[in-house]
């Protein structure tokens, strides 16, 4: 029993690896134009066939699905991160108003200024997450009883609300506005350039490491706020620096690749059945690394079908992960026993 | 006779009465009793306000008038005709969705639960806006395939999540992958429909009350005249439920009845509702969360909860017809922008832990 125990987690770090290699190595070599895998690791090495495969290597899907890996990472993170932070597993990374806040700021950035341009947009969009989820965050700790985690959700639903309202009311009123805003809100990774994945690599490797550090208080959170405050935790601390992690990783992945935070909520509860399956029980220390791989194994594998399924036209990551997710998700919660968080 | 019960004896305000006239016992809230008449009160008042303003000016006299027959034929035809629809629809999805709102929360003891969370508002999304994009309104009503993607949706959600018996968080996280599909599929088709049916499609999903006949009205009233009761009914077995399975089963509540009705019920409030003025944003989730803190009491009250949706809903709508003079926001915008500072409002004045949540 303890045998299998220590085993299976070491055989579960392989098998994530090698799926998430599989489908890295795929979204390198799949799309308008297919490039076979050998040619793909020639070219990557430094050996291409010819100058074209070079090009869209490197030019073209090298940034593509290093921004897939990094913005999937970030939104299962941060997905597990937040339904763990507000002990509710109906909680995704927007709760904190982070697609919201980046929709608005997008949309007001077209509507104000005529902002045409995608770096543009991110720029604006993660602005307007980090705003939100400020406020969000300053409305949930008001109060005497300070930030618990019910005051937190609702605060961060209400704004949302508020927001989205507001994009849907200028949206609805300005068909250009719309007409530009339909397509960042599907979610697409098409829109990446090395450039961009480099400008939020910072951001986001910030997220991941202060989040990463969170999962031993999250352990003691997940007891209760009187258990883990008599475990030594501070609690204030913990929310304050769980809440930074979560805009660093959700509000950076919402402004490049649009609101699909969807993941976010699904991811946590795939990787709750999957340490359950390796016998590892809700510990925050494998459930975040393992949503971290997961989330953008998920988008990566959306984005390759996006681009296969009605070539040369791409349809929009954001669009796939669900179709491909959604069913992959449900087969899962029918499988098991539901461990509830 | 009334007797104050143990809890009032340390709280200095009375906060429950016990009446207790045999073969009758039932416990009295004044401030939730308060609170509710007041926002019926409040609803009647914004109802009439809402059909006497237009074009054609109704003093609020000449609306009551109206609503009991009398009056001049213009006057009527006016009130009755065109004014009236709207506004009984607006009154009766606010009451709806607040209403499955509070039975959803009450059930799974969640605040964040709302009927919209497990797939039936973006099934009836993605059904008008296919209706939309692929040109069936012609021969469909938008309403009519609303209700059917809402209904269809709810199946569909069901029996997924029937395995040897079905529990509620098994249904909340099966109606999530759901209603993940659904939302995406709605995207997919705004964005590659043409810009004109977008803005439609938005104009829909967004929720409106713009142009509703008697055509709408009655279908929902309809049901309401059904679901109502058996709702306020199950408010009170439900409380049981929130001590927990086990605890509930020995107070005598048939657990796995209740549940079911909840979620036939829940169902039925927001298919329909949604059918008829499209998924008004916000008031099934922030309805009882509102009511619950206004009557203070430590789950969202049934009734108040549908009569607080009803106002959020009719006062949206007011707003949404005169902020902008000439131009018809949908109410969806509206109940999301004057909702949310409400709600955050009660939030930051709650200083205890237990109605801080």
């Amino acid at each position: 029993m303890t045998r299998s125990a220590a085993l299976r987690p070491t055989l579960l770090v392989a098998l994530l690896g090698t799926a998430l290699l599989a489908i890295c190595l795929l979204s390198l070599s799949l799309g308008a134009r297919s490039i076979p895998p050998i040619e793909v690791a020639r070219t990557l090495l430094g050996h291409p066939p010819d100058q074209d495969v070079h090009d869209i290597v490197w030019s073209a899907r090298v940034p593509r699905t290093a921004l897939g890996l990094t913005a999937g990472a970030a939104l299962g993170l941060s997905g597990a991160l937040m339904q763990a932070l507000t002990r509710n597993p109906l909680a995704d990374p927007g709760i904190l108003g982070v697609s919201a806040g980046a929709s608005f700021a997008i949309v007001l950035a077209i509507e104000l200024f005529g902002l045409g341009s995608l770096l543009g947009y991110i720029w604006f969009a993660f602005a307007g997450a980090m705003a939100a989820s400020l406020v969000v965050y300053l409305l949930g700790r008001t109060g005497r009883s300070g930030l618990t985690p019910v005051k937190l959700a609702l605060a961060g639903v209400a704004v949302t609300a508020l927001l989205s309202s507001l994009t849907s009311a200028v949206v609805l009123t300005d068909p250009d506005a719309l007409d530009r805003y339909r397509f960042w809100s599907a979610g697409s990774l098409g829109t990446a350039t090395g450039s961009t994945v480099l400008h939020f690599l910072p951001f986001l490797a910030l997220g991941a490491l202060l989040a990463l550090s969170c999962a031993p208080a999250l352990n003691s959170l997940a007891l209760g706020d009187d258990v883990a405050a008599s475990l030594g935790r501070r609690l204030g601390l913990v929310r304050f620096q769980g809440v930074v992690a979560i805009v660093l990783l959700a509000g950076g992945a919402v402004a490049v690749i649009g609101p699909v935070v969807f993941l976010g909520l699904v991811v946590p509860h795939a990787a709750r059945i999957v340490a359950q399956q390796a016998g590892l029980g809700p510990d925050h220390r494998w459930l975040l690394p393992i949503s971290a791989v997961l989330a953008p194994c998920l988008l990566l594998l959306a984005d390759i079908v996006g681009r296969l399924v009605e070539r040369p036209i791409e349809v929009q990551a954001g669009i796939i992960v669900a179709f491909i997710g959604g069913p992959f998700f449900i087969a899962l919660v029918r499988r098991r026993r539901l461990a509830e968080i | 006779m009334t007797l104050p019960t143990a809890d009032s004896a340390a709280a200095p305000r009375v906060r429950a009465l016990r009446l207790a006239v045999p073969p009758v016992s039932a416990l009295l809230r004044p401030r939730l009793i308060a609170v509710s008449a007041g926002l019926a009160v409040a609803v009647f008042l914004v109802f009439c306000w809402g059909v006497s303003i237009g074009d054609y000016p109704v003093s609020l006299l000449g609306v009551v008038k109206a609503l009991v027959d009398k009056g001049d034929p213009g006057t009527l035809l006016v009130v009755r005709d065109l004014r009236l629809p709207r506004a009984v629809v607006g009154l009766l999805v606010g009451i709806a969705f607040g209403i499955s709102g509070a039975l959803f929360q009450t059930m799974t003891r969640n605040p964040l639960a709302s009927p919209d969370m497990i797939g039936l508002t973006e099934g009836a999304g993605t059904a008008v806006v296919a209706g939309i994009v692929w040109g069936w309104d012609s021969h469909v009503s938008a309403q009519t395939l609303g209700l059917l993607g809402a209904l269809g949706t709810a199946l569909i959600v069901y029996l997924l999540s029937w395995k040897r018996g079905s529990t509620g968080y098994r249904i909340i996280l099966i109606g999530i992958g759901v209603s993940w599909i659904c939302s995406s599929a709605t995207d997919y088709l705004v964005a590659n429909g043409s810009r004109f049916q977008a803005s439609e499609s938005i104009g829909w999903l967004v929720g409106n009350l713009n142009g509703r006949t008697w055509d709408q009205a009655r279908p929902l009233a309809l049901a309401l005249l059904v679901l109502l009761p058996v709702s306020l009914l199950l408010g009170r077995q439900l409380r049981t439920l929130q001590l927990g399975d086990d605890v509930a089963a020995g107070l005598g509540t048939r657990v796995q009845t209740v549940r079911l009705a909840v979620l036939v019920t829940g169902v039925g409030l927001i298919a329909f509702g949604t059918a008829a003025a499209g998924p008004i944003a916000f008031v099934a989730l922030a309805a009882p969360q509102t009511a619950q803190r206004l009557a203070g009491t430590a789950w969202p009250p049934t009734l108040a909860s549908g009569l607080t949706g009803a106002l959020m809903v009719l006062v949206g709508d007011l707003v949404a017809r005169e902020v902008i003079p000439g131009t018809e926001l949908p109410v969806g915008i509206v109940t999301g922008v004057i909702g949310a500072p409400v709600l955050l409002w009660l939030l930051t004045r709650a200083n205890r832990a237990g109605s801080g949540g």
